[in-house]
């Protein structure tokens, strides 16, 4: 504890420099040792990556040679446009279909809307391969409308529906709270001023919620170019940039052509995470605090037809899950269809058996827990650390970095950094605790944001009572703002262990014999040939990462709300 | 000497001065109201005071002691804020003991302080409550209990009254100052409301761009305002722009207006006079009064007890005024829309500024 100096300054007045009390020295060094620890999960393994990228085989620098070599090889750049096709394609598709659920369930009146809203998550509760095995047995070789699309469906057609499929979710919750805030005065503004309907719409509606589309878009065209599972099971012959550095690196051992081909797939991802943030920006201007909320008003013909596109849409989604689940309990498709369990006997099919489930539960629960941990803590400490701009910038910096990391790239990342020879921590490498370590950093940003906003909410003077009253600012934390903010808390360690339980991209160049994951060991059977058991493993995964969910959503209902009564009035 | 003793407190943000060169003294058990525009730099001195966001440069002393530099957890202090910042997950009786459970007093000890204190601000029953679950007025009151529990030497309130509806605070207008005289505690509240100001501070700071304009009881600020801005920004009053033509006369568009003696000024100086709506006089005008002004009503807005009224000049109609009329006056003189009068300005309720 110090008292603080005054000191002369140039211009000969005296300046006064505040005294650190010794919550302000815990906090300091708390904020220094979470810059240094995502330093380390985030910072160094990507300045490995890039430094790799320009190295040769055996790690001398080379300069530019790879990237001539990979600007030079056609299929090189033929899978970068390939991967850019794909993804505008799948932003076209998805977000006008996304854009119309999310407004029929934000504005219309919409019979069980709440299970509309749940059917349209399901996607996120499953591994992206689901969808393309769901197509495989659908369209495939041997599926039941083979033909109908007219020519195979491995390649650009397979990819876009699983992909359609699998982003669906996560556009249609950015344009539904885009839209769930609306002003309920603009429309009646409009109504007397006697504006049409449709005009209404193009005047209100659309530009209200401009700024949901275009974040909706990127995040599409980011998903798709940095998704590895369904190109993997569905793409055949169809080259993109995620496949080529599995390629690159599981295939040929290439690792600074991996590492270049990553840079290429970082660039549109980063790219499209700067053009959201500065879209997100001004956002919040538009948002003011005297809005009434809209409640929509029953209206025959819209509500009939915009439940019947609901219908169709969820009947889609269902489908395809819905295959999976069925192809998972047939004999042998597709020549006996009688029922079975045999393919949930996964000894059979991969080495691990049902062991690469329990490690991918422990996986999900370890970064459930110390993500959340560390998520939590950290955007408390960058928020309410006391003047220490310039380390506070540094955090909030790395903490928006993962976002713009596609898996595969931070996974990649992780090789070269921890399984470097002189690396102290190399002692990591193919532990269980790097695969959490990869995941916590990999869905970092969410969960910092997830936070910060909740702390945002509460009243920033908290602390400065605190401190008036003499009271650490640990206990205020403990009493007070760790417990409003519980459910942000529960929110973000379902969001890890949800999106532990499903990722592939980035874990699936970390795991060891010993510490494979269920998704990981999903991608390895499907390639291996035994669909059947492949989504059996995905079925696995989907029951508990939504189980998981529907627990937390009951436990919100009927358990949080005892917890939290003084939340009533 | 004084309780607190600020001086040449300097506050910059980059190349924006919050606060330029305040010194101020504030006695013990003084209740003193910080009054100023928004952004005038009343909070800034406020939190500069409390250590929450220190000063650039200048000193503090709190009962002697040197408190510039010190963290605010080490100042001796309660604060209560605009949004009352109570625990929303703790109970009233937990929110007012929060600072003497850190103090390792003993639990009933802790109780029958709470107890205390509620009483004190007139909640006995609210202790197992939640915030939520109590009106605005009712929570400012916690939160007062809860500046209070550790017994400070001095209570900073902001904008404590600024959250409620019209009613409520002048009720506890009231209240806070009777609590504040019993309790003696020096007491320094931010207001932007000069009303607030009026009624309840021993001493008014008056403030505005970072400087103070004038530091007097309320009477002395109201009275006697010392700069234009002051006499602008406290109660009603009009501004006659004019030109020094003697040590005691201004000329305003023509009219001699006599006025106390000015020695800051020099003759032909371009000034203001000003004389606030209730000082002008209409009635019993003896035949040799100063300043009188045959006018004409030009415009009445009834305001409920009185009148409003805007009268010109009708020597020179570009000079306006406006005047407060009791509904009194008004019937007995018959005043209505197009009236004409006349009026006196006395010379001793003039003030003139320099323009």
């Amino acid at each position: 504890m110090s008292t603080g100096t005054i000191a002369a300054s140039p211009s000969g007045l005296k300046v006064t420099r505040i005294g650190l009390s010794r919550d302000d020295l815990a906090m300091r060094l708390g904020l220094v040792a979470l810059a240094a620890l995502l330093l380390v999960m985030v910072g160094l393994p990507l300045w490995a990556l890039l430094s790799k990228g320009f190295e040769d085989r055996d790690g001398k620098f080379v300069g530019l040679a790879n990237f001539i070599t990979y600007f030079s090889t056609p299929a090189l750049i033929d899978s970068a446009l390939n991967s850019v096709k794909v993804a505008a394609f799948c932003t076209v598709v998805v977000v006008p279909l996304a854009f119309v659920y999310a407004y029929a369930l934000t504005r219309a009146v919409l019979p069980g809307r709440w299970l509309f809203q749940g059917i349209s998550l399901i996607p996120i509760f499953a591994p992206s391969l689901l969808p393309g095995i769901a197509l495989i047995y659908l369209f495939g070789n041997q599926g039941f409308f083979k033909g109908v699309l007219g020519g195979p469906i491995y390649g650009f057609d397979g990819i876009v529906i699983a992909q359609v499929f699998y982003c669906f979710p996560h556009a249609t919750l950015i344009l539904a709270t885009a839209l769930a805030t609306a002003d309920a005065r603009l429309y009646e503004a409009a109504e007397v001023l006697g504006a049409s309907r449709l005009r209404t719409f193009f005047t209100v509606t659309l530009p209200g919620a401009k700024y949901g589309l275009i974040s909706a878009a990127l995040v599409v065209f980011t998903l798709v170019i940095t998704d590895f599972g369904i190109p993997k099971v569905i793409g055949g012959n169809y080259n993109v940039l995620a496949t080529d550095v599995y390629k690159q690196v599981i295939g040929q051992q290439n690792f600074s052509m991996g590492a270049v081909v990553g840079m290429v797939l970082l660039a549109p991802a980063a790219l499209a995470f700067v053009v959201d943030r500065l879209v997100q920006r001004k956002q919040v201007a538009l948002l003011t605090a005297r809005a009434v909320p809209l409640v929509p008003r029953p209206q025959f013909g819209r509500d009939a037809l915009l439940t019947g596109f609901c219908l169709l849409v969820s009947t889609g989604i269902l489908g395809i899950l819905g295959m999976a689940v069925w192809g998972s309990l047939i004999k042998y498709w597709p020549y006996n269809l009688s029922l079975t369990l045999d393919n949930y006997a996964f000894a059979n099919f991969d080495s691990n058996g049902w062991d690469s489930y329990y490690n991918s539960l422990q996986m999900a629960a370890g970064a459930a827990v110390f993500g959340t941990a560390l998520m939590f803590v950290g955007a408390w400490l960058n928020e309410k650390t006391r003047a220490f701009h310039v380390m506070r910038g540094v955090v909030q910096l790395l903490a928006f970095l993962p976002m713009a990391v596609p898996g595969l790239v931070l996974g990649l990342g992780y090789i070269f950094f921890f399984n470097a020879p002189g690396n102290p921590l190399n002692f990591l490498y193919a532990t269980m605790a790097i695969l959490v370590i990869n995941t916590v950093a990999h869905f970092y940003t969410v969960g910092h944001l997830t936070a910060t906003t909740a702390l945002k909410q509460i009243d920033p003077e908290f602390e400065s009572v605190s401190a008036s009253l003499k009271v650490p600012v640990w206990r205020t934390f403990l009493r007070v703002t760790a417990p409003i903010c519980l459910p942000a808390i529960v929110d973000i360690a379902i969001y890890l262990f949800v999106n532990a339980m499903t990722t592939v991209s980035s874990v699936i160049f970390l795991y060891a014999p010993d510490t494979k994951l269920a998704s990981v060991a999903a991608v390895n059977i499907e390639e291996a040939g035994t669909t059947a058991a492949a989504a059996a493993l995905c079925v696995v995964i989907v029951a508990t990462s939504a189980g998981v969910k529907a627990v937390h959503v009951l436990a919100d209902r009927f358990l949080l709300g005892r917890l939290q009564a003084w939340r009533r009035r | 000497m004084s309780y607190l003793v600020v001086r040449n407190l300097h506050k910059r943000y980059g190349t924006f001065t919050a606060l330029g060169d305040i010194s101020l003294d504030i006695g013990e058990g003084e209740f003193v109201c910080f009054l100023g525009p928004s952004g005038c730099g009343k909070t800034t001195l406020l939190r500069a005071i409390a250590g929450l966001d220190p000063q650039t440069s200048g000193t503090i002393h709190q009962k002697g002691q040197d408190v510039s530099a010190l963290p605010p957890a080490r100042r001796d202090f309660g604060i209560v804020f605009q949004s009352y910042a109570l625990f929303p997950n703790l109970t009233v009786a937990d929110n007012v003991g929060y600072g003497l459970v850190s103090r390792r007093a003993a639990r009933r000890d802790i109780a029958k302080r709470v107890e205390e204190l509620l009483a004190l601000v007139g909640l006995p029953d609210a202790g197992p409550k939640y915030p939520a679950q109590l009106s605005g007025g009712q929570q400012q009151r916690v939160a007062l209990a809860r500046a209070l529990a550790t017994s400070p030497g001095l209570l900073l309130l902001d904008e404590p009254l600024s959250a409620l509806d019209a009613r409520v605070r002048v009720r506890l207008r009231h209240e806070i100052k009777a609590l504040q005289r019993r309790l003696g505690v020096t007491t320094i509240m931010v207001t932007h409301d000069q009303e607030e100001a009026l009624t309840m501070a021993d001493r008014i700071v008056v403030m505005n761009h970072g400087a103070i304009e004038q530091v007097g009881t309320p009477q002395d600020i109201y009275r006697a305002p010392a700069t234009a801005f002051v006499a602008d920004f406290v109660g009603a009053m009009n501004f006659l722009p004019g030109k020094l033509a003697a040590a005691d006369r201004v000329d305003v568009a023509g009219l001699a207006i006599a006025c106390p003696a000015q020695d800051g000024l020099a003759t032909g100086h371009a000034v203001q006079v000003c004389i606030r709506p209730e000082d002008v006089r209409v009635r019993d005008l003896p035949a040799d009064i100063a300043n009188r002004l045959p006018i004409e009503v030009a415009d009445l807005d009834f305001v409920g007890s009185f009148c409003r009224a805007t009268l010109r000049v009708q020597a020179a109609p570009s000079v306006e005024l406006i005047a407060d009329f009791s509904s009194n006056l008004i019937r007995d003189l018959g005043v209505t829309l197009g009236s004409r009068l006349d009026v006196a300005l006395p010379p001793d309720r003039l003030r003139v500024f320099a323009a």
